[in-house]
């Protein structure tokens, strides 16, 4: 009988450790020694560095050392890009010229005996520049798009049939421009690393979704082999994309502990956080929809736009969900850059998907209204077969089965067509729904298993655990595996020296870790059953392979209860079991489907016809993802997501002073993001899917998709409480105070 | 943050001669503490005056009188204050969120800092944190900065919801100083920023807040406060109202009426009040005295919506204190 964890509602394993505060990140590796570093950030926009008064603060008590561009130690800053890194330009090399790139750009650091020290100093510092105006808003006349080099990886450009010409002549049309505010991630946990040298050997104790991309990032900046590094981060305090890059405070911590000749941290302040770690960019986009009267869509066109830096061109895929979401012969979808004065931006929870579905679906819920069909049924009869763009069969879509289910749970049919028709008492009610997607993707990965003479087993990976669990839904994978209870596993992450793995976003972690993992533990067994039937003393002696089986922490053959434990076996062979595995997906069946995830977002908001507020009373979401590895932790996923999509559509803003590129809000008073009070009843459901294609496991992936789409459901329960399109997210009480 | 040395006395008497010194009282610390740890404040001695005995809530006939040391939370949960003045109950509740209020206290409540952005950055001008400097707000991002009350110098709001609500209420302030006690409306300790926006009240050197002295009116149970923002907690007000009203058969006798998030200090609305007196109790009479409230409105570039906000913030306040029963 086989112990089965793998779909099971585990609460999390390190849940204890996390609320008794044994959890360890990476601030809290405090190291013998330290000292603490503090940046001086760039208060103009765009110039040069023209003086630096370092003199007065080096003589500030406490001060180690004031590093300026001036006594930086030249990098090698060597070729090198992961795939989260973009394809196009070349990263910030901080302190390494006088030049100023964006407001907040690093321009000195500040190393001290202790942190108030360095903080007094780094205040006083004075630095004066030779500023130019710079140019961050893109609706400025002389923001200028370009067309973005993708470097092969994938066209900005796309079209099937003639989509202009299709919704030109189209019997309905709508034609209509949307904007999205820039966001900063604003996780719990500030970017932190400590960075202690010893010899040419360095430890990074540092907060990073990418551990093995940190560990090679650095090691191209500073020209030092890569195994002459390790990057240790077991715990993260939510990142939500932030931390997938390595960003120039980790060059930082490590030039200061090389030039200092002692361990070093440096955290960021809230404030720096909006400067040098990425943000999700806002954007413009276009959707131009052609339907005919019963609601079939006959064109589709969608232009976006997104922000970048002058120095490197980031992308996302902003227009690549309308490519395969809906059946249409004609459709054109066209990505475009502005560069501007600022930091570059990078992957934001759902990205790209998240902001580009807030556009198309917020334009096939306008059509709905113009075409009078419920805003599902027009979903329902532009439900496509196959991807269309790429000519293949999804693996698995279970879109139709998503709305059916959320529409039952959230009570659509209560739902009033007619826009202001719905009140509670003299509140406006309004129902919005929305399609969310994401792919379903993949990346090579590599995990260890080591069975121990005691029973228990040890499985490493290289791995991240931001928040969704990865600790416990991993464990689960190895105890389904082995056929052993979870408590007799310790999976450990957050080394780089561990096998291994792919960045901790993209909602591949699973797919693509726990596939190793499987992997690896079919490899141990596969080693055990050697050693078990080659044993003239084993009840197994010469046994087929074929014949045996696992339970219950037992290898036994088929029909028979006795066996051999792993245990007698490890005391056996005389050392603990090791087996790599790795795995990745099967190029051939790659090739041959188009793989995502699909799901229904339901919002209910309540408006204040009076002054304005505008109350999220409850969200359903119903998911197809393939197999659930854990209800407990998937529902977590998605709620998390729920609330970031809230945040999108009602309050995430980071805003900038066009004079100078500042961020005014900066802080976490003014760049607003739900709180307590804000968050309703949020429910989340999973269609039963499987899907064989996607890989062994059969998950798809979560923790992107449960943001996509929910914007868009609000946005357009928004339009159905008051009547007012608001186009532009985030939406404030200001844009439907004249509803 | 710089060095700074605490003294901390056990009597008024010694707190106030330390102050008179040229140290600031601290108390709660949610603003101070806040800036000094981004040197926008810099006081280099600090009287902590938590030993002294200024807290306590009490009746005394018709007033309410609140302790300058009582805290927000304390204040907002009392039985007298949700008794005699639910307006000030409900407007503490509305601000800031229950960590502060446990730690922020009424006087110091009064003497908040601006939540203007360019205040708290030492490299933008502000003529409140450094005199000369320019107000970067003026044709920066304003949108939550006042209407009412500005100059060309200094465009910020006073942040305080309860402020709003003492001031409606004809809540009075007793000081002590070097020279002895004196009492004043609160309205009076509020300055407009004029050409000295670096000076926000009217305090002398030295002198220390004793209490609050909220009087009884027959308006007072009929009152509600509304604060209109774009979360639920934790937010600035864009605009907020204090309405209270005394209503006798169906018409109003009396009215008090202030709003916050528009104005340069918390702002009593006088001339609405007029309108209201002899008015029935119906939507058409809030109506027309809110219409009088943005009388000499001055929006920036980003704040206009607020014209259009105020009266209507006005209005639902009215009206949500017209339904008490």
């Amino acid at each position: 009988m086989t112990v089965s964890t793998i779909g099971n509602p585990m609460t999390r394993v390190d849940g204890r450790a996390k609320v008794t505060g044994r959890a360890r990140y990476a601030a809290d590796f405090n190291q013998p020694g330290q000292l603490y570093a503090v940046i001086v950030s760039a208060t103009v926009g765009l110039g040069r560095i023209t003086g630096i008064q370092a003199a007065e603060v080096e003589r500030m008590p406490g001060v180690v050392a004031l590093i300026t561009h001036r006594n930086a130690e030249k990098l090698a800053y060597l070729p090198h890009k992961a795939g989260i890194d973009p394809a196009t330009g070349e990263r910030l090399h901080v302190l390494q010229d006088d030049t100023v790139r964006f407001y907040g750009q690093p321009v000195a650091l500040v190393v001290a005996d202790t942190l108030d020290h360095a903080e007094r100093a780094a205040t006083a510092l004075r630095v004066t520049y030779e500023a130019r105006p710079p140019l961050v808003d893109p609706m400025d006349p002389k923001a200028e798009s370009i067309v973005p080099d993708t470097r092969g990886r994938v066209s900005p450009d796309r079209a099937r049939g003639d989509a202009d010409k299709a919704v030109a002549g189209a019997p309905v049309t709508l034609d209509a421009t949307y904007e999205m505010a820039r966001e900063n991630h604003n996780p719990m946990e500030p970017h932190a690393t400590i960075a202690a040298w010893s010899g040419d050997r360095l430890t990074l104790w540092s907060k990073s979704q990418y551990l093995v991309n940190e560990q090679a990032e650095i090691a191209a900046v500073f020209g030092m082999p890569v195994e002459n590094i390790e990057v240790i981060c077991p715990f993260i305090g939510g990142a939500f994309g932030t931390s997938l890059r390595t960003w120039p405070h980790v060059t930082l911590a490590a030039l200061a502990a090389r030039q200092v000749g002692k361990p070093v941290k440096l955290v960021l302040t809230r404030k720096q956080m909006f400067f040098t770690t990425g943000h999700r960019p806002r954007t413009l986009q276009r959707v131009a929809l052609g339907a005919t009267n019963d609601g079939k869509l006959t064109g589709v066109v969608h232009e976006g736009t997104g922000e970048t830096s002058r120095y490197e061109q980031f992308m996302e895929a902003l227009t690549a969900v309308t490519d395969y979401l809906y059946s249409c012969p004609n459709v054109r979808t066209q990505y475009r850059l502005t560069e501007l004065d600022t930091g570059t931006p990078n992957h934001m929870r759902g990205p790209g998907e998240a902001s580009g579905i807030f556009a198309l679906e917020s334009a096939m819920d306008e059509l709905s209204y113009k075409l009078g069909i419920d805003p599902i049924e027009l979903r329902r009869r532009n439900e496509p077969e196959k991807d269309e763009a790429e000519n293949k069969p999804f693996s698995s879509r279970s879109l139709m089965q998503c709305y059916a289910l959320g529409a039952e749970r959230f009570g659509w049919a209560r739902r009033t067509p007619e826009p202001r028709s719905m009140r509670d008492g003299r509140l406006l009610i309004g129902m919005g729904a929305a399609t969310a997607t994401y792919p379903a993707f993949h990346a090579p990965a590599n995990a260890r298993v080591r069975l121990l003479a005691d029973g228990t087993v040890e499985v490493e990976a290289a791995a991240s655990d931001m928040g969704p669990g990865t600790y416990t839904s991993m464990t689960q994978v190895a105890a389904e595996t082995l056929g052993l209870p979870p408590e007799r596993i310790r999976f450990r992450l957050g080394r780089s020296s561990y096998p291994q793995t792919p960045s901790h976003g993209g909602s591949w972690t699973m797919a693509s870790v726990g596939s190793a993992i499987q992997a690896a533990c079919i490899e141990a067994q596969a080693q055990v059953s050697r050693l078990a039937t080659a044993d003239s003393a084993s009840p197994l002696y010469n046994v087929a392979a074929g014949e045996l089986e696992w339970s219950d922490g037992r290898l036994r053959r088929r029909g028979e209860t006795t066996g051999i434990s792993y245990r007698e076996i490890v005391a056996k062979a005389g050392a603990p079991i090791e087996a790599d595995g790795s795995a990745q997906r099967d190029p051939e069946v790659a090739e041959r489907y188009s793989m995502h995830s699909f799901g229904a977002v339901f919002a209910e908001v309540a408006v204040d016809p009076d002054v304005g507020t505008i109350r999220v009373r409850r969200i359903v979401g119903a998911y197809g993802i393939g197999r659930v590895v854990n209800p407990l932790l998937a529902r977590s996923q998605c709620t998390g997501g729920m609330i970031g999509g809230m945040g999108m559509a009602l309050m995430e803003r980071t805003v900038l002073d066009s004079r100078d590129g500042r961020p005014v809000n900066a802080h976490m008073a003014d760049y607003l993001m739900p709180v307590n009070l804000d968050i309703p009843e949020l429910d989340a459901h999973f269609v039963d899917e499987v899907d064989p294609h996607v890989n062994a496991l059969g998950v798809k992936g979560l923790g992107e998709i449960a943001l996509v789409g929910t914007a868009p459901a609000i946005a357009n329960a928004v339009f159905h409480a008051t009547g007012t399109r608001v186009r532009s997210l985030p939406i404030h009480i200001e844009d439907v105070l004249t509803a | 943050m710089l060095p700074f040395t605490m003294e901390k006395p056990e009597s008024a008497e010694a707190a106030i001669a330390a102050a008179a010194g040229g140290a600031r009282y601290i108390a709660g610390g949610t603003t101070l503490v806040d800036l000094m740890r981004e040197e926008v404040e810099r006081p280099e001695r600090l009287v902590d005056i938590n030993a002294l005995p200024l807290g306590g809530i009490r009746v005394e006939g018709d007033d309410l009188v609140i302790g300058a040391l009582a805290r927000m939370s304390e204040v907002a949960a009392d039985r007298n204050v949700q008794r005699l003045q639910p307006l000030i109950a409900e407007s503490l509740i509305e601000g800031a969120s229950p960590q502060l209020r446990n730690m922020a206290s009424m006087g110091g409540n009064m003497l908040q800092r601006v939540r203007c952005p360019y205040f708290r950055m030492l490299d933008a001008g502000c003529n409140k944190r450094t005199p000369g400097s320019g107000c970067a707000a003026i044709d920066g991002l304003n949108a939550g900065h006042a209407i009412l009350g500005t100059s060309e110098h200094c465009v910020a709001t006073h942040p305080s919801d309860v402020a709003v609500a003492l001031v409606a209420l004809d809540a009075t302030m007793r000081v002590r100083g070097p020279e002895g006690e004196r009492s004043f409306p609160i309205e009076e300790l509020f300055r407009l920023p004029g050409d000295t926006p670096h000076l926000e009240h009217t305090l002398l050197p030295g002198e220390l807040i004793v209490e609050l002295r909220v009087p009884g009116g027959p308006y007072s149970r009929r009152a509600r406060y509304l604060k209109v923002r774009d979360r639920a907690s934790y937010e600035f007000a864009l605009v907020s109202a204090a309405a209270a009203l005394s209503v006798e058969g169906g018409v109003i006798r009396e009215a008090r009426l202030a709003v916050g998030g528009v104005g340069t200090r918390p702002w009593r609305l006088r001339d609405c009040e007029a309108a209201l007196v002899g008015k029935r109790l119906e939507r058409p009479a809030f109506e027309a005295a809110a219409h009088l409230a943005t009388q000499g409105a001055r929006p920036l570039q980003h704040n206009h919506f607020k014209v259009e906000l105020l009266p209507r913030t006005i209005v639902r306040a009215l009206e949500m204190a017209g339904e008490v029963a």
